[in-house]
């Protein structure tokens, strides 16, 4: 019922009582942060169904990774929720140290959310600090947040 | 049924018994400034050890100036730093604030109506109700009523006045405000200290349903324990049909939530507070930091309040395009309308005088005994309403305040079901197809927005709400007046 094995690589959703937890990895951050846009938004449609034919530039700073992650997603929901446009395709080009912290820059893709089009699942209320890790291996990242759903 | 539970532990609590239903965490970490107590029979117990809701509770007991307990009430669960199900009294001026002890969703809560009709009027009509109700209340994903546009003046005055500024606007009956909590306007709301992200979220979703446990259902009474104080709420006989519905703050309230964690981390480290877990940030409670928290979190409050007031307005109408017939006619007069997810200046006795504190209640219902003059002329020779919704297909339950409430819990009691099994694994049992059908099957008229909702909301996923009322009854912090169960349920 569950088609896991098409982001077999990219993210995993992992058991939690009340909410989503998510893992994504990459081979870097970029690629980790752009999957765990993915898993978000397949969180709330089926990813699959929505076409990347809308294009948004989007860049997000942040004091630590853990907050970059967080204000990633976050603006990323904000949009969503405030446009109605709603996104399954995440080119993180660059993520740069910067005197303040972490600077990402992205270009993101999607459509203009249509019911009839997009299968609903659930909304995200909010990204959450709850259980967030990072593991970093040397040719992995993964990144393990909780979505408040 | 291990992978059904939440994470495990990662400390060995102490627990001492203290009565069949009371526990006593001690103070076993050098941080912890009270004990924590915990409501719970011997099964709900059971399953508040397998996650980190002991931990979380005695975590509680560590924020500076706090009273008597860290207190768990029976629905408690694994939250993020607070657990959720859950209260915490802290002083005044001496105490601090935070976000966390009420959560993303601000005033997340419930109000319940009571109609003039029974089960035999309400049966014939059941499915086109439902659905004229589905077709009017905004729900699911992205959805909104295009004819309720308003523009950011507007929003800020909604945010400031409560639900008196949607009544003037043609959405509700004069009355309504007096059987809300807070009188349905929060005060000290200023939006100035509301960030403008949102209030952009706010915009797009103001009267809308939401999606996840939040619902909304035509509902039966099915027994009255007692009859005096349901009488003078309203309710009146078995077979009476009532309405629940159940949502909050959207996007506003969670993004006022998420701009001031990040504040209060900051605050954190300003005022040197130690806390065992980043997620209770917070802030002194005479500090800028959490008088700005608290000023926009009232937005978010009466945000929450509005947002029910106007969906409340779309049932009423919904009853008079399925009748033809004025909805005063059915009665449908608002009983009263609860927070589960808010923190208030009260006044509590603590040792031997009363002292002014910071109530945090998170997934807790304020359950204040009869006299007090916070709860509506016509309710305060009986106490307040307390309204405990249950999870789909299951009952829900109306309760009163007491005296006792005062004593153990700052007035409060428990506030739902509580989650028991995972999203994934209510979802691997059974498809939304299969719960669907079961609940017609009962006679249960059921519209969502998503047939996965219906499978990640299924009953089995919750703990039994009938033993939380229950549980909440026999310690005496909230008795139990009626049970009503459901005969429509329309979800996101």
């Amino acid at each position: 019922m569950e088609k896991r094995e098409q982001f077999e690589g990219k993210f995993e959703f992992l058991e939690h009582t009340a909410d989503v937890y998510v893992a994504s990895h990459g081979a870097t951050m970029e690629e980790a942060m752009g999957n765990a846009a993915l898993a978000m938004f397949e969180v709330m449609t089926d990813t699959e169904k929505v076409a990347p034919t809308h294009k948004d530039a989007l860049e997000v700073e942040a004091e630590d990774e853990y907050a970059l992650l967080y204000s990633w997603l976050e603006a990323l929901l904000v949009k969503f929720e405030v446009n109605g446009t709603i996104y399954s395709k995440f080119d993180v080009h660059s993520i740069k140290e910067t005197p303040n912290g972490f600077k990402l820059k992205a270009t993101v893709y999607g459509e203009k959310f249509d019911s009839q089009k997009h299968p609903q699942k659930v909304g995200v209320k909010a990204i959450t600090y709850h259980q967030m890790e990072f593991i970093k291996e040397r040719e992995k990242i993964t990144l393990m947040f909780l979505l408040d759903i | 049924m291990g992978e059904d539970e939440g994470r495990a532990p990662t400390e060995n609590v102490p627990l001492e018994k203290i009565d069949e239903y009371s526990w006593r965490i001690p103070m076993y970490k050098p941080g912890m400034l009270v004990p924590g107590l915990v409501f719970a029979n011997d099964a709900l117990m059971e399953k508040m050890r397998t996650d980190r809701t002991l931990q979380q509770c005695a975590n509680v007991a560590h924020l500076p100036g706090i009273y008597k307990n860290a207190i768990t009430l029976p629905d408690g669960h694994e939250g993020y730093g607070f657990p959720i199900g859950g209260v915490a009294a802290t002083d005044y001026e001496d105490g601090v604030i935070s976000p966390g002890g009420v959560g993303y969703d601000i005033n997340c809560g419930v109000r319940l109506l009571s109609t003039t009709l029974t089960e035999k009027d309400v049966r014939p009509k059941l499915t086109q109700l439902a659905e004229s109700i589905f077709a009017n209340v905004p729900s699911g994903l992205g959805s909104r009523r295009k004819d309720l546009s308003i523009s950011s003046r507007d929003l800020d005055n909604l945010v400031t006045e409560g639900v008196g500024w949607l009544i003037n606007k043609g959405l509700g009956w004069s009355e309504d405000g007096e059987h809300c909590e807070e009188y349905g306007h929060m005060q000290n709301a200023d939006p100035n200290k509301v960030s403008s992200t949102a209030k952009s979220r706010g915009l797009t979703q103001i009267g809308t349903l939401g999606s996840g446990n939040h619902f909304l259902e035509i509902q039966k009474v099915d027994k009255i324990f007692n009859p005096e104080t349901a009488k003078a709420f309203g309710i009146t006989e078995p077979g009476q049909v009532t309405v629940m519905i159940h949502c909050g703050s959207r996007g506003y309230g969670h993004q006022v939530c998420s701009d001031y964690l990040r504040v209060m981390e900051h605050a954190v480290q300003k005022y040197k507070i130690t806390l065992p877990d980043r997620e209770l940030a917070c802030a002194p409670g005479n500090s800028p930091e959490a008088k700005d928290y608290v000023q926009a979190m009232a937005c978010a409050v009466n945000y929450a309040f509005c947002n029910r007031q106007a969906i409340m307005h779309w049932v009423r109408q919904s009853f008079q395009q399925v009748y033809h017939e004025d909805p005063e006619k059915f009665g449908l007069k608002l009983v009263y309308d609860v927070a589960h997810n808010i923190a208030k200046v009260e006044t509590h006795k603590i040792e031997k005088g009363n002292k002014k504190v910071w109530v945090h209640r998170k997934g807790a219902t304020r359950a204040f005994p009869a006299g007090r003059e916070e709860i509506p002329q016509d309710y305060r020779s009986k106490g307040q309403p307390v309204l405990i919704p249950g999870s789909m297909g299951t009952s829900s339950w109306v309760l009163v305040g007491t005296e006792k409430a005062m004593d153990l819990t700052f007035g409060s009691t428990a506030h739902g079901a509580g989650r028991m099994m995972s999203r994934a694994a209510a979802k691997r049992k059974f498809w939304g197809g299969e719960i669907k059908n079961a609940l017609e099957k009962r006679g249960i008229v059921v519209r969502s927005a998503s047939a996965m909702v219906l499978a990640e909301e299924a009953d089995f996923a919750y703990k039994n709400v009938d033993v939380v009322a229950d549980v909440s009854d026999k310690v005496g912090i909230a008795t139990k007046v009626a049970r009503l169960v459901p005969l429509a349920v329309v979800k996101g």
